[in-house]
């Protein structure tokens, strides 16, 4: 075999890791999505500012410092204590569900019946409220996020995998913190999918996404619903925005990774959670081997920004429900 | 008659007090009269049914009793107790159930799920214990399971237990519908339309868990429907609807025989 191959293979396998986050944010759109029809474009401002919180808990940072020290002339920064990692996780999911009770109680709750684009626009309305408002709280400087997850390249991996190839090949070079991100993923979705198949609240969850209606009439109540689903969003949020955080510091860009989600759901539709995990791992694979096949040898690289949007396109042509997306019948 | 008032029906059986009472309910959407200011009585044990011409207000009543619309003007009264302003919601968790005249099922889950949804008034477990499938809720969850067998085993739809409902055909749609309304044990159920669109022998079919419901479960019912031979051979007592108006009120005989329901439904010659 030739080391292109080898190197092949080590691409892709990156490109899933890769997917798989991708994969994370989109789980979070497509479960707003459904339960409410709701097309939440803060998604990737919620990570930022579940990311933010738990450095800023972590390292046990005054919030609101500056606004503090400007108004009453002090000079407050730290507590000056270390949470540990776990603690401060804990904390943060705390802070995501009273994000959603919020949420409920100042946006949902007024724009009930609402044509879809004017809820479109509230989440975009809070996007931009959230990200000010982190910034407010925590600072805008980059921020180092550790709590601790090993990173790296994991030895394990490329030691057990050396014989494969010939004398020149040393085993694929995977990082740790993807292959942790890969496995909490996995994790994530598969206690979503046993949430939401076995609990009366995963039922709950259910009936709401298929009729609002009969929802109510079985006494179902929508607002605690909504909570829900914003809280289990926030979470996500929270594993995304640790996993990418810790991957890249926690910086204000953390919220274009919500850009990246978009093709992921058109191409996984928008109502499918299998869609959002095969979506996403389609555009990490893909966007990766292009690059490796096609991009590099002959575009001159720098592929990887664009093809997500170009391979969404082209898949919108042929199947506009997305791969797994409730099939779109008018009735005439 | 007055609250305390019992009544037997021609089959012997002796109907209770008042379950819920509608007085004057006047109804307005904008400049539209849906209700003008009528008023009547369900009482325990009863089949009370609500008929009239299309339009005639039918479904924004039961859409009152449960609390999907609120009356301008007029009070529902439930168990003897005056309801202030309550959400739908809420409204089932006291114990009224309904079902729809286009069928609203969620149509991606089973017909097991569907039914178990209608159990969710009963189950009390927190969301923690919950996630965690912690003792309460396993063994809540096996005895609402219980419940919902029952139901499942009365209205003969073993079948399709696991078919999601979405796939199933219209008549059955309706049972697992009324499956699910039967499924929380209401102290009243509201069925509307339950045999539109259907054939005679699923006609028959739903008339007899109707009245199978009624009898063994002691279920008090109100329905609305078009057809006036069904209502006439299951009601025990029927309201006649028109342009929002009540233009009659009593056993299916004397509603019968009412001129102004003959009026309403053939129609009345103007010279």
């Amino acid at each position: 075999m030739s080391a292109g191959f080898y190197y092949g293979t080590e691409v892709f396998l990156n490109g899933l890791m890769t997917g798989v986050l991708y994969s994370l944010v989109a789980l979070g759109f497509v479960l707003i999505f459904k339960s409410s029809g709701i097309f939440n474009y803060a998604q990737g401002v919620m990570a930022l500012f579940a990311a933010l919180t738990l450095v800023g808990l972590q390292d046990g940072q005054v919030p609101f410092a500056h606004l503090i020290n400007s108004i009453f002339g002090t000079q407050v920064h730290h507590f000056g204590w270390h949470l540990p990692a776990l603690l401060a996780i804990l904390l943060t999911a705390g802070v995501m569900v009273i994000l959603a009770i919020v949420v409920e109680r100042y946006i949902l709750r007024h724009l009930v019946n609402q044509p879809d684009i004017i809820l479109f626009m509230a989440t975009i309305g809070l996007a931009y409220f959230m990200e000010g408002f982190g910034d407010l709280m925590w600072g805008s400087e980059i921020k180092k996020l550790d709590v601790g997850i090993p990173q790296g390249g994991n030895l394990w991996i490329e030691e057990n995998t050396a014989f494969l190839g010939g004398d020149d090949f040393y085993g694929f070079y995977l990082d740790s913190l993807d292959i942790v991100a890969a496995v909490f993923a996995g994790l994530l979705v598969l206690s979503l999918v046993l949430f939401s198949q076995y609990t009366k609240t995963g039922r709950a969850l259910r009936a709401v996404a298929d009729d609002h209606q009969a929802a109510l009439s079985v006494g179902i109540s929508l607002r605690f619903i909504w909570v829900v689903v914003w809280s289990i969003a926030g979470f996500i949020a929270l594993v995304a925005g640790i996993m990418w955080g810790s991957k890249s510091g926690v910086q204000f860009s953390l919220s274009l990774i919500a850009l990246k989600a978009l093709p992921v759901l058109m191409l996984g539709g928008f109502t499918s959670i299998p869609g959002a995990i095969v979506g996403g791992l389609i555009i990490g694979v893909g966007e990766k081997m292009f690059e490796f096949l096609i991009g590099a040898p002959f575009l001159g690289g720098a592929t990887e920004n664009w093809f997500a949007y170009m391979l969404a396109l082209v898949f919108l042509v042929f199947r506009p429900q997305g791969l797994f997306g409730d099939k779109i019948i008018e009735r005439v | 008659m007055t609250m305390a008032e019992t009544y037997q029906t021609p089959d012997g059986r002796t109907i209770g007090g008042q379950v819920m009472e509608m007085k004057n309910i006047t109804l307005r959407f904008g400049g539209v009269k849906a209700i003008t200011d009528i008023s009547f009585d369900i009482r325990e044990g009863e089949i009370r049914a609500i008929i009239g011409p299309n339009g005639a207000g039918k479904s924004s009543m039961l859409n009152v009793m449960n609390g999907f619309y609120h009356p301008q003007e007029g009070e529902v009264w439930f168990h003897g107790k005056k309801r202030g302003p309550m959400k739908p919601h809420q409204i089932a968790k006291q114990g009224i159930a309904r079902t729809f005249q286009n069928i609203a099922l969620f149509s991606g889950m089973s017909t097991l799920d569907n039914i178990m949804t209608g159990r969710l008034t009963h189950m009390k477990t927190g969301i923690l214990k919950q996630a965690m499938w912690w003792g309460p809720a396993e063994k809540e969850e096996t005895e609402n399971r219980e419940v919902v067998e029952k139901v499942i085993d009365f209205l003969e739809i073993q079948s399709i237990r696991k078919t999601p409902v979405g796939r199933l055909p219209y008549g059955l749609q309706k049972r697992v519908e009324l499956g699910r309304a039967l499924a929380a044990e209401p102290k009243l159920l509201l069925l509307d339309e339950p045999m539109a669109g259907m054939n005679v022998e699923e006609k028959e079919d739903m008339s007899r868990f109707i009245l199978d419901v009624n009898d063994e479960f002691g279920t008090t019912i109100a329905l609305i429907e078009h057809d006036m031979g069904v209502v006439m051979d299951i009601a025990d007592r029927v309201v006649v609807m028109d342009y929002g108006k009540k233009i009659g009120d009593g056993s299916p005989d004397e509603v019968r025989n009412n001129q102004d329901v003959i009026d309403a439904y053939l129609g009345v010659a103007h010279d």
